[in-house]
């Protein structure tokens, strides 16, 4: 279905010269899987999703979407092709309400849909329809308003960055479940989840883990467990005593 | 009464009507009106000493509208009108005004409206007004409002003035009045492109204990328009008062935003928040995440910050 192949990215730094984020980036995601990304701050993750959606134009190689090259499209092509893209901090829409943007998420959606959509995710449509996407909402709330408007696409491939990131502890569990659910069902489309969530990990089909702007490992979730286990419970740690450090 | 295709259009973008509403109405067209009802309740009639008209709602009237839109459709023409609306005590009323203005020629159009609004004790009064202008002619659309409100005690009124698009030059004046208990609310959404220039000053005194006042002003400034803000809030004693002005600034516009805010009691509390800023790059792209192109993605954010 997508196929990054020999994927590289450079960007320009702060002190003028060309920094690599990619490199050589050769990853295949297949119809019907869950895939989760993860791997340390600053590895790339994002990036990755960045360039799949087209708001980064990788440097070199190509991105393969049901055998076309879409190197070329922007991001309008991509998403009317179905790719959809949960943005890890979504910006925020004075005027707009929830139910004006789920609409354009999903033009054909009716109101049954816009209710269910935002009950997925822990919200009232009672509550929420009518309300301004401006900064009266939490960034958890807007986090989740994020995630139904992927969830509404009906995309062929949706990527989700760090859903878990700004949502409170139970809504983290609700979401990873309903993305796990909605995709692991559906053999016609792919999900695929950035996260350092390490309950999720487990539920994905396939786990590839990224640092440096490489692929470190992949592999089913018994294949990398045991690679990134340590770092985890080093992680839990150092939360437990209050540092941080590693992020898996 | 006639109205033809081009009336209805131009009614239809500044009141939303399809139809002719029954209720207390008066649609002036060129200078002259073309529809005077009054209702039981609310009195419409001419002013004897110059053009324009009195609007009196009795006391208790509750969720009456009345309808005073003002067509400019002759080229060349610059209507000027005074109108008077008094709500009367413990009323809870809707007034729909506003203008449009259609222009062809090469010669100005305008109107200039002059009002003065009384919304009596304890009443509630909803005003809104859109100005809206069209036409293919150099000649320019001219709308000039200016409006006096003195909301009574513990009235509440609600100023509710829209500029779609197709206004060439506007200067618009607003003085408030707020006396004890009273809340006032002033929303202003304003749209500018081309080469338009808009001009708005809102003053809001707040002259009886425990009232209020809140300015809300939302702008987009498109290609070389300009737009002037200045909003006002005069605190007399003690009361509140906020000031909100946010723009959208596109292509070569110019945009001066002025809030100030006068204390003349140590109890008044005044706060105002102003913002002028481009629209963000991560919101287009978020909308052309969704499948939107970026002028779609453009149009939904203007369209949802002037709503």
């Amino acid at each position: 279905m997508l196929r990054l192949e020999n994927v590289s990215l450079a960007m320009n730094h702060e002190s003028g010269e060309n920094k690599d984020i990619l490199n050589n980036i050769n990853i295949k995601f297949e119809p019907g899987k869950l895939y989760a990304v993860t791997g340390p701050n600053g590895g790339g993750k994002s990036s990755i999703a960045k360039v799949i959606m087209g708001i980064y134009k990788h440097t070199k190689g190509n991105i393969y979407f049901n055998d076309e090259e879409i190197s070329q499209l922007n991001v309008t092509e991509r998403a009317q092709r179905g790719i959809a893209y949960a943005f890890q901090q979504p910006p925020r829409f004075k005027g707009l309400r929830i139910t004006d943007i789920l609409k354009t998420a999903q033009p054909n959606m009716d109101s049954i849909g816009l209710r269910r959509h935002l009950r997925d995710v822990g919200l009232c449509p009672e509550d929420y329809l009518d309300r301004d996407m401006g900064p009266g909402l939490s960034g958890g709330e807007i986090k989740r308003i994020e995630i139904a408007q992927v969830l509404a696409r009906e995309a062929k491939i949706s990527i989700f960055d760090e859903p878990e990131a700004g949502v409170d502890l139970w809504t983290i569990q609700r979401l990873m479940g309903i993305i796990v659910n909605k995709y692991k069902q559906n053999q016609d489309s792919t999900a695929i989840i950035i996260t350092h969530n390490e309950r999720a990990l487990p539920l994905c089909d396939e786990i590839i883990v990224i640092e440096d702007g490489a692929v470190k490992a992949s592999g089913t979730p018994t294949e990398i467990w045991p690679l990134i286990k340590e770092e985890i419970e080093c992680k839990k740690r150092l939360e437990c005593r209050g540092e941080f450090g590693y992020e898996f | 009464m006639n109205f033809n295709d081009q009336d209805m259009k131009l009614l239809h973008a500044i009141t939303d009507l399809d139809t002719i509403p029954a209720g207390a109405i008066n649609i002036r067209r060129d200078g002259e009106a073309v529809i005077r009802v009054s209702s039981p309740n609310i009195k419409v009639y001419p002013k004897e000493d110059k053009p324009g008209l009195n609007v009196e709602v009795k006391p208790g009237t509750k969720n009456e509208t009345v309808h005073v839109p003002v067509l400019v459709t002759k080229a060349g023409f610059h209507d000027k009108v005074y109108n008077t609306f008094i709500v009367g005590e413990d009323a809870d009323v809707t007034i729909i005004a506003g203008c449009g203005i259609h222009n062809d020629s090469h010669s100005d159009s305008g109107h200039d409206g002059i009002h003065e609004i009384i919304v009596k004790k304890g009443a509630r009064m909803r005003y809104v007004e859109k100005h809206y202008g069209e036409g293919k002619g150099r000649g320019k659309r001219l709308l000039n409002p200016t409006t006096v409100i003195r909301v009574e005690s513990g009235a509440y009124a609600e100023l509710e003035m829209i500029q779609i698009e197709g206004v060439d030059d506007t200067f618009r004046s607003t003085v408030a009045h707020v006396a004890d208990k009273a809340n006032l609310k002033v929303i202003e959404r304003l749209l500018t492109h081309g080469e338009q220039s808009a001009v708005s000053e809102i003053d809001a005194y707040i002259e009886g204990q425990d009232g209020s006042a809140q300015i809300l002003s939302r702008s987009v400034a498109k290609d070389k328009s300009s737009q002037v803000f200045k909003a006002g809030l005069i605190g007399k004693t003690e009361c509140l008062g906020h000031v909100e002005c946010d723009s959208i600034i596109m292509g070569n516009a110019v945009i001066k935003a002025t809030p100030q805010l006068v204390a003349e009691d140590a109890r008044a509390v005044l706060t105002h928040e102003a913002a002028i800023g481009k629209i963000a790059g991560e919101q287009l792209i978020k909308l052309m995440s969704l499948g939107l192109t970026e002028q779609q993605a453009v149009d939904t954010i203007i369209d949802g910050f002037l709503r």
